[in-house]
Formats: structure tokens, sequence, C-alpha cells
């Protein structure tokens, strides 16, 4: 034997289950055999022990039903009152949840797990209001009846034949830290009642009669017991696996179960259940939908959907496959899951029809070899569970937010049976005339022509109705004796019998084909929208666009209106400021929205928290939390509960999350650099600083300081000297702190540009202008075309960008050099350039200067921080520029840079008009 | 001189800066007062009859642009303005408001007294523009009562937005025009929008007038904010 090894997704699981639970409040379910046992008692008596040792106990609901033994331990209990709702005229007191959650006790109990909520409660069951309580942190005690576990739900019914509805999926049951099973022998029970301590005088006389008969109590009984041992056992095994006890070790066994869409399929997944808690065993729910399935009518389909969530109450995971043929996908899927064993109905094919056409069992049956393969037996209709299939089927419905199964699509196909009468008649008659000239073979030929038309057109029905047909009609019109339905030549019966065969297989193949290619052209197109979805979303920059992307898309694929919400700063789901589009969903409701957003579920329409909501909440998970909400009012609930559209709706999901995430950790890098940068920064202005400023402040006291205290000892030409170099010293750091005022500005994004057309002749004059006493010791060149067009910019910045590269210019090259400005235009840009006939710039370090704090040579007697050429930069990159640096072949540097030009430069009118307006 | 010395008010929160214009100012012969707030500074303007208001836009009690809307409520006399607000709009708001020229901190004391010559000689010669005199800067010569514009002496054609331009910036001369007021007065109110019309008209004007448009020396351009004709042009 092989030694098996604890299974690390068990494990994990295991870890994953205890950590949820440090979080999560504890359960505990008083468990009962039936009504009147005590469940209530014993809890509220727990509760007063509780409360002695100091915990802080509240009750939510006791139902004591007026038992005089039960009432008087209320006393002394702080009881959360009632929420009342009005419904239909009558006022309903149910469990104020929200009120819980609120006042927020160590422990709190909640009576009658099974309860369900009047309509408008935010979840349609307690069990889930109790969920809720327990996430939240809450410890909760809670009471529960064997009948209400929906795994026993059926046997119960077949035991006392009265049939609950209420019941409480058993993953609850199973997941419940703790159950104490409060147990009475019936002899006992009976005598409480009789006694009237359960029910009042007439009510248990009632009672006795029809539920509590003492046969009925003993089952009860059994069951509970049992159910608390299958659990106890469940305990006892977790505890092993726990230790890694190796010898009892087992594979971890996983059940597979097989549905088809027919009633059958309850019992089934009940029976399905048993034997997986049997086992200790993870169960699987598949539903395999095949071609010929896919064109059940909806109500049928709507049923499945029913089967599969009642599979998920009962605990298990749920799937539906498609492929063309079930068992090849049973095995593959039976493979890839790692299942034990696949159990199955009975097949419904029997005798020389499944030996024809073979089943799905025999099939599976042959080719598993490494499974067990279970057929269970099941009553074919037990007439109690009919009415039961009904109410599941109309649970299922309303549960989908669906009426009735509606005729409409029946009475389409009408038309295709009076098609195929047409086209047969008109093929007889087009053979009446043909009948002299063409063998009665090729009439045949005819008729299975227009067969294969009417499947292709009308489907099954109508193809069969045209076969019958024609063969009839080839009897009566052509065959001899004609206009008689009797056969002169007995050969003929072959040729009607291969007629109808072919005509038959004909029908059926085109069919088949035709609805096959339907699906593949469903599955394209859907291919299609998701291709064009995330090839959109690839596109977009912002959370804004995501969204506007999203809605069209789910609003076009799902024929509804979406919206997406998401969080402010503070976690509070808001609606979306951007514009609305054309299936934007308004008035989507917040408060459920931000329910979804913290509990991380779906809510809303059709689930089990807050159905009388208009829309469906979907939660966003993302890869570090919940990002967002998608709210989506669909115009038809099937639309998004079909599986195969709940897939898709979870693609759409993930891929708007992906989407979502990927622009914020754009940002996030962005932010990350930023501060990277910013920190880099700092150092070296503080280096650059602490240089450039002590420089020239150290020149300004010093000399300061000398003219105070030489007073009247210095001769006037030397206290001139001194107020020179303060002077000029001051000069120096006031173009420091611009530079550095005006980098600032720049980096902090604020300035915005003031463009204006502005002739170039003006902007370059206007900077000599200004830099005229400064460009005294070099002659300056302009060398500017007439002729030059307007340029819209900001033209005081770009004198700022000239005034910096001539300051350079000044302050890099020797006295008496040329300093060139020009200016030219080209196509689609105006450029600038600064030339000297200095030293030049040293090779390969060009782009380096453009960089902050860089200077051609470290710490050398020329001042200034190294901002000029970065606010150089920075203003034509504003202006959606370039700017560069080169040496000139002849010697010296040049700066140049371009400016692109967007707009034709707007015209002036003409002097007499402008007159004309101004006077 | 016959005159008495020509008082200027000093409205200034910072006491250095007041120091500094204190002294610098009385060396050069003027009469100062000085006021700390915009209130006082309002008073001392109407009790002391100054000749030209040197006013800090930053002040503790009231906006430096108020106190300058103020002022010309009954006054005309120059105001030069000091700030450390280098913003282009500033300029504009308080030129707009009606200062007559800007200096922006740090400033030297030439400059300061370049300016304040400027403006009390604009002030005190109003009627240049009046009874058909001629105005004359660098080699510039208009003749505002025969509407003839002469450059070194040799006739210049101007159009009619042209010469009108011209006359509005002769009768500010010295003084810091806006975009806006130029447009306002040459073109009319609805084409305060329109820059770029008084931008290629000033550049039509440069290219009659001045020697090198592209240096230009007596139409300066003051960035951003507007334009100057400037009175004492070294030829």
């Amino acid at each position: 034997m092989i030694e098996q090894r604890p299974d690390p997704d068990a494990l994990l699981a295991k870890v994953q289950r205890e950590e949820a639970k440090k979080r999560r409040g504890k359960l505990k379910i008083f468990f009962g055999a039936s009504a009147g046992v005590g469940k209530t008692y014993a809890m509220l008596s727990e509760a007063h022990e509780k409360r002695a040792e100091g915990c802080d106990v509240v009750v939510g609901v006791a139902e004591t039903h007026g038992r005089a033994e039960t009432v008087p331990l209320l006393e002394g209990l702080e009881v959360l009152p009632p929420r009342i709702i009005e419904y239909r005229g009558t006022q309903i007191r149910e469990f104020d949840l929200d009120a819980a959650i609120r006042r927020h006790p160590t422990l709190i109990l909640v009576d009658e797990l099974a309860h369900t909520n009047a309509q408008g409660s935010r979840h349609p069951k307690r069990w889930n209001d109790v969920d809720e309580l327990l996430d939240s942190g809450i410890d909760v005690y809670t009471t529960l009846n064997v009948q209400h576990l929906e795994s026993l739900n059926d046997i119960v019914g077949g035991i006392t034949q009265i049939r609950v509805w209420e019941t409480i999926p058993d993953t609850v049951f199973e997941r419940a830290d703790e159950v104490e099973l409060v147990d009475l022998p019936p002899d006992d029970l009976l005598e409480r009642l009789r006694e009237g301590k359960v029910y009042l005088p007439q009510q248990a006389e009632r009672a006795i009669r029809s539920f509590f008969r003492k046969g009925n109590l003993i089952a009860l009984r059994e069951l509970a017991l049992r159910r608390t041992a299958e659990r106890v056992d469940a305990q006892m095994r977790d505890y092993r696996e726990d230790q890694a006890i190796r010898d009892v070790w087992r594979a971890g066994e996983r059940v597979l179960v097989c549905i088809g869409p027919t009633p059958l399929a309850e019992p089934l997944i009940r029976a399905g259940k048993r034997l997986a808690s049997s086992l200790h065993a993870d169960w699987i729910v598949a539903y395999i939908e095949t071609p010929q399935l896919q064109r059940l009518a909806p109500a049928a389909r709507d049923e499945v959907l029913g089967y599969l969530r009642l599979a998920e109450e009962l605990g298990a995971d749920t799937v539906t496959l498609s492929a063309p043929e079930m068992s090849a996908a049973i095995l593959e899927y039976a493979r890839e899951k790692n299942v034990s064993k696949i159990v199955f109905g009975k097949p419904t094919r029997t005798g020389w029809r499944r030996w024809l056409l073979g089943s799905v069992v025999d099939v599976v049956v042959r080719e598993a070899h490494d499974f067990d393969v279970y057929l269970l037996a099941c009553d074919k209709e037990p007439a109690a569970s009919n009415a039961a299939e009904l109410s599941l089927l109309t649970r299922s419905r309303a549960y989908l937010g669906l009426r009735g199964a509606n005729g409409a699509a029946a009475k389409k196909r009408y038309p295709g049976y009076l098609w195929s009468v047409a086209i047969t008649a008109l093929i007889t008659s087009a053979s009446a005339f043909a009948v002299g000239y063409l063998e009665l073979v090729n009439l045949v030929m005819l008729y299975l022509l227009g067969v294969m038309f009417v499947a292709m057109r009308f489907g099954r029905g109508p193809s069969v109705v045209s076969t019958v047909l024609s063969v009839a009609a080839f009897d009566y019109f052509f065959v001899p004796p004609r206009f008689s339905f009797a056969v002169s030549d007995v050969q003929y019966l072959v040729t009607f019998a291969v007629m109808l065969a072919v005509g038959l297989i004909v029908g059926t193949l085109t069919v088949n084909l035709r609805s096959q290619a339907k699906i593949s052209g469903h599955r394209e197109r859907r291919a299609a929208v998701l291709y064009a979805f995330t090839r959109e979303l690839g596109a977009t920059q912002t959370e804004g666009d995501i969204a506007h992307v999203a809605v069209k898309h789910i609003g076009e694929e799902f024929e509804g209106q979406s919206v997406v919400l998401l969080p402010d700063f503070q976690g509070r789901i808001r609606h979306p400021g951007s514009q609305s589009v054309q299936y934007s969903f308004h008035g989507a409701d917040l408060g459920v929205a931000q329910w979804v957003f913290d509990h991380g579920k779906v809510a809303g329409k059709g689930t089990d928290t807050l159905p009388g909501t208009e829309g469906v909440y979907f939660p966003m998970k993302g890869a570090a939390g919940p990002i967002g909400v998608l709210a989506l009012l669909p115009v038809n609930l099937r639309r998004v509960f079909l599986p195969e559209q709940q897939r898709l709706i979870d693609t759409f999901i993930n891929q708007i999350v992906q989407a979502i995430e990927r622009v914020r950790l754009a940002r996030e890098a962005q932010v990350a650099k930023v501060k990277a940068e910013t920190e880099s920064l700092r150092n070296s202005l503080l280096s650059a600083i602490s240089h450039d400023f002590r420089t020239p402040l150290a020149s300004i006291v010093g000399a300061s300081s000398s003219l105070i205290d030489g007073g009247t000892h210095l001769s006037e030409d030397a206290k001139l000297d001194l107020g020179k170099t303060i002077y000029e010293e001051a000069r120096r750091m006031t173009r420091l702190a611009n530079n550095l005022l005006d980098m600032a500005r720049l980096e902090a994004g604020s300035v915005k540009l003031n463009r204006q057309w502005c002739p170039i002749e003006e902007i370059v004059g206007g900077v000599l202008t200004r830099l005229q006493s400064r460009l005294t010791a070099h002659p300056v060149t302009v060398k500017s075309p007439p002729g030059l067009p307007l340029v819209h910019v900001d033209a005081v910045m770009l004198e700022q960008v000239l005034e910096n590269l001539l300051e350079n210019a000044v302050k890099y090259t020797p006295n008496g050099t040329p300093i060139e400005i020009g200016a030219e235009a080209g196509a689609e840009e105006v450029s600038f350039w600064v030339a000297d006939s200095g030293p030049g710039l040293p090779a390969g370090k060009e782009d380096m200067l453009f960089e902050k704090f860089y200077r051609g040579a470290t710490e050398g007697a020329q001042s200034g921080v190294g901002l000029g050429l970065t606010i150089c930069r920075a203003i034509v990159e504003a202006h959606g520029g370039t700017i560069r640096a080169e040496n000139r072949p002849e010697g010296g540097a040049v700066f140049r840079f371009a400016i692109p030009m967007t707009e034709e430069p707007p015209q002036i009118a003409p002097e007499e008009e402008q007159l004309a307006n101004v006077q | 001189m016959t005159k008495a010395n020509p008082v200027i008010v000093v409205i200034e929160d910072d006491p250095q800066i007041r120091r500094f214009l204190r002294t610098g100012l009385q060396a050069h012969e003027f009469e100062i007062h000085e006021a700390e707030t915009g209130k006082l500074g309002l008073i001392l303007a109407a009790t002391r009859k100054p000749d030209l208001i040197i006013l800090d836009l930053g002040l503790p009690d009231v906006d430096g642009v108020e106190v300058i809307k103020k002022l010309r409520e009954w006054t005309s006399r120059p105001v030069i303005i000091l700030s450390a607000r280098n913003m282009e709009t500033d300029k504009v708001a308080a030129l707009d408001a009606g200062a007559d020229d800007y200096l922006t901190k740090p400033f030297g004391l030439d400059e300061l007294l370049a300016r304040i010559r400027v403006a009390l000689r604009h002030a005190s010669r109003p009627e240049l523009v009046d009874g058909g005199n001629v105005f004359k800067a660098g080699n510039l010569k208009v003749d505002l009562g025969q509407r003839r514009v002469y450059r070194d002496g040799e006739e210049v054609h101007l159009t009619p937005i042209e010469y009108r331009l011209l006359t509005t910036l002769i009768k500010h001369a010295g003084k810091v025009l806006t975009h806006r007021q130029l447009l306002t007065e040459v073109w009319g109110p609805s084409y305060v929008e329109n820059s770029h019309y008084l931008r290629i008209y000033m550049g039509c004007l440069r290219h009659k007038l001045e020697a090198d448009p592209a240096r230009p020396k007596l139409l300066l351009t003051e960035a951003g904010t507007g334009y100057r004709l400037v009175t004492d042009v070294s030829p």
C-alpha cells in the first residue's frame, strides 16, 4: 500500500478555516429531535450561567411560546427589542440584526435558526443573519430541530408525512463550533405534551394525533442522535488529521454526482449528499449540458438551476459542463478533479432503446477503470415528491424572479409546421407535372430534398411531419395504383420504409448540424465580445474610462444597465462622479453596495441578501482586497444567473478588476518614482544650496560688517568697493532664489501656460532689452528672417528660456566672444537657438546638462545651482516641444529648442473693418 | 530750486525696507512720510498731498490693490508698486487698478529713483498731449497737432490704428500700460481678449519707428504685462 501523505490542499483549507474562525464568532447550536424537547430552555439556562461568569449576554430572539418553564428564564437577561415590519396590514416582529451588530455583545441568543424572515428584511433566512453576526465577531447561541436540516428534509418528510420548507443548509450545521443535543425520551416528551407544557391543551391533542406520534418521535430522535454522532465523528477525524495519525488517514475521497434535467435530480442530490457525508468526502454536483439539452425550454433550464442551488445549499460544489458528449465530459472532469466515485441515477432508457442507443452510464462504466460508479435507484415518481418537485421549481423561479414559462416561444413553431405541409404540397404538385418524364425513384429524391430544407429551416418537429407527409403523398399520388394508399407492388413498401428512415435521419442530422452551428456562433460572438472588452479595457488610462467601457459592454451583453461603484478614501462606496453613458444604472442602492463591498458577497435580487432590492450587486475583489462593486440591473434575471452567463459575468468582473488594478499600480509606481526622485533631489538641493547661498552670504556679511566696524577709518573708495560687493552678491542670491522659486513652481505643476499669439520678434526683443546691461561684454547678433509667424506660447515663460540660455552663454564664455540668437519657422514647428563661441560642451554629456543641479564644472567659481537649463527644459516640454544642446562645428555650444505649431495663427481683420467696429 | 522738495508717501509694512527707502530717498532730497498700514497710508496720502505714492502690495490690513482703487477714487498722483510677488497676474491686476509702475523686490535704489523720476515728469507735464504740442523721445518726433510722425527727421506714414496706438502710449509716456488698457483705449472694450491685435500692431510700429526692431529702445515690452513708451532714450 502506498503511504498516503496529508493532502496539502486539505491542510491549507484547514489553516484557512482556523484563521477565519479567529475573527469569527463561535456558533453553538442546541439541537433537538422535535419541538418541545427543551432547546430554548437549555439555551437560556446556559446563557444565565455565562452571564454569571461575567460574559456580556444579550437575547436577540427567544421564542418562549409562553411556556411556563421558559418565560421566567428571560428575567435578568437583556432582551433586544424586535424590529416591527408592516406586512400586508399586520405587524410582524422580527429579529433586529442591525441593532444587534450595533450593540455588539460577546454572546447573543438567536432562537429558531431555520426561521424565514419577513419580506423586506436584509436576508431571507435567519441563518443568514446569524452568519453575519458571526462574521462581525459575535458568538451566537441558537436552536434547531432535526427536521430543518436540508439533507434530512426528505427523510423526515417520508417518516412524518409532513414536509417542512424552513430548512437550513447542512454546511451551517457542520460549521457550527459546538452542537449540544437536547434529548428527551419520547415518552417524557408525550408526557409533557399531555401536561400542556408544550402547547395549549386542544392544540396538544391535535399535535399528538398528527406529528407527535410515538413512532415519529422515536424515528426523529434516532435521526437527531445519529446526525450528532456523525458530527462527533467528523470532529474526531479532524482531530486525527491535526495530529497526523497516519494509520487512519484516508485518501481524500471525492464524489461526483451527475444530474440531468429531470425531477430525479433532487433525490439523486440528497442521496449523493448522504453518501458523501458518510464517506466524509468532498462532493461535486455536475450538470452536463449537451447541445440537445441547450435546446431545452427555459422552464426546464431554470429547474436545473434550482437543483444546482439545492446542491450548493447541501454543501456541494456545483459545475455546469458544456460538451458535445456527456460521457466523455464526465470522465474528463472526473479525472481532472481526482474524483473517486461517480454517482448516477438509474438510466432512463431501458430495453432495446438502451441496447440500441446506448446509455451514458454504460459508456462510463465501460471506460472508467479508475472510478467506482454508483447507480442510485430512485423511485420514479413518488407521489409525495411530485408536489415537492413542483414547489422546488416554483422556488427556483421565485428565486430567479421569473414568471411561469411563457407560451410565446411555443407559438412560434406553428408556422414551421404550416411550412412543412406547404412545401410537401408544392413538391407533390411539381411532381404531378414531372411524373411523365421522371422515374418514381427521382420523385423520392425531390421529397427528400424538401425534408432537408424543412429540417434546416424549421427544426425537428416540422421535418418529421414533412417526412411522414412526403411518404403518404408519394404513396397516394404516384405509386400505382395512383390516388389510393393501396400498393400494387410489395417492393414499394421497402421504398416507403427507406424513405421514412432516410427522411428522419437526414432531418435529425440537419437539425443537429444547425444547432451546433448556432451554438458555435454564440460562442464565437461571446469570444468576440470578451475580446473587444479586454482590448478596450487595455486602452483605458483612468478608472472612469474603465467604468465607461465596462458599463457599455456589460450593457450590450446582458441587456441591462450597470454601474461600477468605487469607494472613497474612507472606504465608503460612492456614486461615480463621471458622466453617465447609455447603459448607466442610475439610483443604485449605496447601502446594498456598501454591504457587498464590506462582506465580499453577492447581494440583491435573486440572492440571499436583500432580495427585495432592484438589481444585483457583485463584489469586485482584487488581489489585495475589495476594489468596488458592480451593480447590474438586468432586463431578465435569467441572463445573469444561468451558469454560463455567470461565468461570463465573473470574467467581465475579473477583467474590470485587473484593469483597475493595472491603473492603480501604474499610479502607485508613478508616485513611488516621484518620491524617489524627490528624495535624491532634496539631497542634491541641500548640498547645492549650502554652497551657493553661503558663499554670497559670507561676502555680504563680511563686507557689511567691515563697513560698520571700520566706520570713519575707511576711505571713500574702500566703502564704495564694499558696497559694490554687497550689491553684487545680493543680486546673485536674488537670481538663485528666483531660479529655485521658478523650479519649485514648475515642479509643483501649479504653473498653467498662459498661451497667447505672440510675434517671435517681440519675444526675442523683450529678452535682449531686459538683459542689455549684462550683455555688454559680448557682441550679440540676432538672426531672425522677416515674416516669422505668430506663435501660440506663454511669452513670459519663453522669454525665461531665452534669458537663461543667454545668461549661460555670458557666464560660460570668455568676454568679447560673440553670441548669436536666432529663430526660424518650419512647416510644423518654430525653433529658437542661442549659440556661443566659447569652449563648448563636454562631449557625451549634452543631455546631462538639463538634469537638475548639473554644472559644467563642479563647484567652480561660476555661480548658480544649475537649475537654469532644467527650468528651460520644463518650460519647453510644457509647450510640447524639445530642447537639446550640441557643439558647433566651428566651435562653441548651441542650445536649440523647438515649439510645435498645432494651430493656424489667427487672422486679423483689415484695418477699415476694425476702425468701423471701434467707431 | 524754486519748488519745494517733492513729497513721497511710502506705504510699506517692513521696517528694514522703510529704513532703506527713507535714507535713500532723503539723500536724493525727497520729503518722506511713512505708513505701516494701508489705512494709515490712505490718511497720509490725503493729508500730506504727496507728489507720488510708493505702495507695497502685501500689507497687513488691506490688499494693496484695494488701496490703489481707493486712491484712484480721488487722486491721479502717480503710484509705484513694490512687491515680492512676481507673478504677471499680480502686476497686471495692480496696473489695471491704476498703478503707474511696478517694481519687484529686491530692487536697487537706482531703479527706483529712475521710475520715480519718470513718473514725476509724466505727472508734471500732462499738457504735453494737449494744445498741439510736440512729443520728442530719442529719434522720434510726433507733432500731435498736425498728426505727423517723424523718425530721424523723416516723416513716417502710420495707419490710423498705428497712430492711435502711438498717441495712447504718448499720453501715458513712461508708464506701463497693460494689454487690457491699450486694447480698450485703441480698439474698444470688446477687443480686450484679442491681445494678438495689439502685438501685431506693436510689431508694425516698431518696424516703422525703431532703428533695430529686434532690440527696441523706445517701445519696450513689459513681459506678460504690457508696453511702455520710454521717454529718456539715449540716442
